[in-house]
């Protein structure tokens, strides 16, 4: 164990689960003055969540009303419903080009992030496990490209990627969102947490060679931190949108969000592009919020694991 | 340990060394613009251009701005709602952290292009009740549209920022809160005098990744400038730098820029992490 960081949380001991009353109630004295505070608080917290819900509740029910309805009903109450023919138009348009920037997206995300990952708990443990010289230094090197902001590198690289040819091709959006330094640092303190040193020694013992024992001994191991280390990837490269603007200018190559931006760009001259750019939107989130809902365990002990130093 | 470094290698370090060795150069188009351009040694010129360009030191000013409103407003709000929702009269916690954190599972260029729909007049219920209550706001306003870009910044943050200030403040032992109030403190004096100090390195963390993240902010200008006239195409330095690159198609500026951007966050870093460890510290 370094004395680096803090362990992260381990699924197996997960942090305490909010809203299982950890902590008690007030004791009873002091309940007159009490009942106003709790009203209060919940009062703040309500209006609070109606602000972050309502653009959500504003996109879904916009996106069951038809581009007439759009502009002439009340935004919050139903006009006809349209919703399954927005979707029929939106898949339709342009011969499916909708859907195949939902493939898009898919490749340069998830395919992306699992690549990535695999990359980031490679190199972590490596940096954990193995001695060699300037190891520090070059983990130091790794914690400086943390804070290399990506934007700044965009340009760069994309004057490189025309240099190589390779503007206007998948390659130019995967390549640049294999690294992942921060994913490297987070791999290095979960193999420092899960991964016992003498359960590799007892690996190599029993002859299995070192691929082979990360990849049948530490892996499994690392499977939470490889969860969480995925989910960060992800999320970075789902919000990768002025890099793909800059790569790419076929849009059959577009990704989902850049795809709705350049709809949007010509919704003033196409003005029945506005139901379609809202519809698509929210086919394009559902899953994501989705996703959330179910690894929500994971994410909590990601963030903590990066947030509590 | 190979392929990550290789990787690295290909698309941090060497982008940076090229960025270095583009911003000496300036294009100039020989004759009449026939034969095509040709590269001209320029030293330094780019970056005295991009320092006495007006629009690249603007951006900054713009951005600075954007930081005075954005980030206490976020980083305060994210912390007050922590607290709250940490409090021990508060009901219904998992629903509100999962409704806090939503946002943050939308994309960043999908919630600003809600925002900039529930901005414009006709089509969103914000501009209506507005104007019944016969208040008169244009979110795409030369003054109003920086609010605009901080309000679409919050919405996305502020609930992320307060699941992790929320998770340290759960690292706070028992047995500290119940000494304070055994002592006879309120829940308020709790709250800002115990639990706020024992989260500072969350805080300064916070601080940090919300300032470098700042400097980079391109989505939501983009988007709001699309309708707000007065904001201009190079409002942020990530939208000046695209613009020269891709409007102007002047790459020694570009690139000496993004050169010079970099440079600033990095000294943001500096000064945001050295004035944290002295709060820390106090």
């Amino acid at each position: 164990m370094s004395t680096q960081t803090a362990t992260p949380d381990a699924p197996p001991a997960p942090t305490p689960r909010p809203g299982t009353g950890r902590r008690p109630s007030p004791p009873p004295a002091r309940r007159t003055r009490g009942l106003t505070s709790r009203v209060m608080v919940n009062g703040v917290l309500a209006v609070v969540a109606v602000y972050t819900l309502m653009p959500l509740t504003w996109l879904l029910i916009a996106a069951t009303k038809n581009y007439r309805d759009l502009f002439a009903t009340n935004p919050f109450s139903l006009g006809d419903f349209h919703l399954l023919s927005n979707l029929d138009a939106l898949f339709a348009y342009n011969d499916g080009l909708y859907g195949r920037w939902l493939l898009n997206s898919l490749l340069y995300t998830l395919v992306a992030a699992v690549l990535s990952t695999l990359v980031s708990v490679a190199c972590g443990y490596a940096f954990d496990k193995y001695a060699f010289r300037g190891k520090e230094k070059l983990f130091g090197v790794v914690l400086v490209g943390v804070l290399i902001p990506s934007t700044v590198v965009q340009l760069p690289l994309y004057l490189m990627a025309s240099r190589l040819g390779l503007v206007d091709t998948y390659w130019a959006v995967l390549i640049p969102s294999l690294v992942n330094p921060f994913g490297v640092y987070l791999a290095r303190v979960f193999s420092e947490g899960y991964v016992p040193g003498e359960v590799l020694e007892a690996a190599r013992v029993d002859g299995a060679g070192e691929l082979q024992t990360f990849t049948k001994v530490a892996l499994p191991m690392l499977a939470p931190g490889f969860v969480t280390i995925f989910l960060f990837s992800f999320t970075a490269n789902w919000n990768n949108f002025y890099g793909a603007l800059m790569m790419l200018n076929d849009e059959r190559l577009y990704p989902v969000n850049l795809g709705l931006f350049m709809w949007n760009q010509n919704v003033y001259q196409q003005p029945e592009l506005y139901p379609l750019v809202i519809i698509g939107s929210l086919v394009a989130v559902v899953p994501l919020i989705v996703a959330f809902l179910c690894l929500q365990r994971f994410w909590r002990s990601g963030l903590t694991a990066g947030a509590v130093k | 340990m190979v392929p990550f470094f290789a990787l690295f290698t290909a698309v941090t370090v060497l982008p940076m060394l090229y960025a270095a060795w583009m911003s000496l150069f300036r294009e100039e188009s020989s004759g009449l613009g026939f034969g095509g351009t040709e590269r001209v040694f320029a030293g330094f010129g780019n970056f005295a251009e991009a320092l006495g360009d007006e629009a690249f030191l603007r951006s900054f000013g713009n951005i600075a701005l954007y930081c005075v409103l954005y980030i206490p407003a976020m980083v305060g709000g994210a912390l007050i709602l922590a607290l709250l929702v940490d409090s021990t009269m508060a009901r219904a916690r998992r629903f509100f952290q999962i409704a806090y954190f939503l946002p943050h599972a939308v994309p960043g260029l999908i919630a600003s292009l809600i925002w900039l729909y529930l901005y414009t007049p006709g089509l969103s219920p914000i501009t209506e009740v507005l104007d019944t209550l016969g208040a008169n706001w244009n979110f795409f306003g030369q003054d109003e549209a920086i609010y605009s870009v901080v309000n679409i910044s919050a919405w996305q943050w502020t609930g992320y920022n307060m699941i992790i200030f929320y998770a340290g403040l759960q690292a706070v032992p028992r047995e500290v809160l119940e000494a304070a109030t055994v002592d006879g403190s309120g829940a308020l004096r709790t709250a800002f005098q115990i639990k706020v100090p024992m989260i500072r390195p969350t805080v300064v963390l916070t601080l940090l990744f919300t300032c470098v993240g700042a400097i980079q902010l391109f989505d939501a200008p983009k988007l709001v400038q699309l309708r707000a006239n007065t904001m201009g195409e190079d409002w942020s330095p990530t939208m000046f730098i695209y613009t020269a690159a891709f409007k102007g198609h002047d790459y020694g500026l570009a690139a000496a820029s993004s050169l010079l951007l970099a440079l600033v966050a990095g000294l943001l870093s500096f000064v945001v992490t050295k004035l944290g460890n002295r709060w820390k510290a106090s």
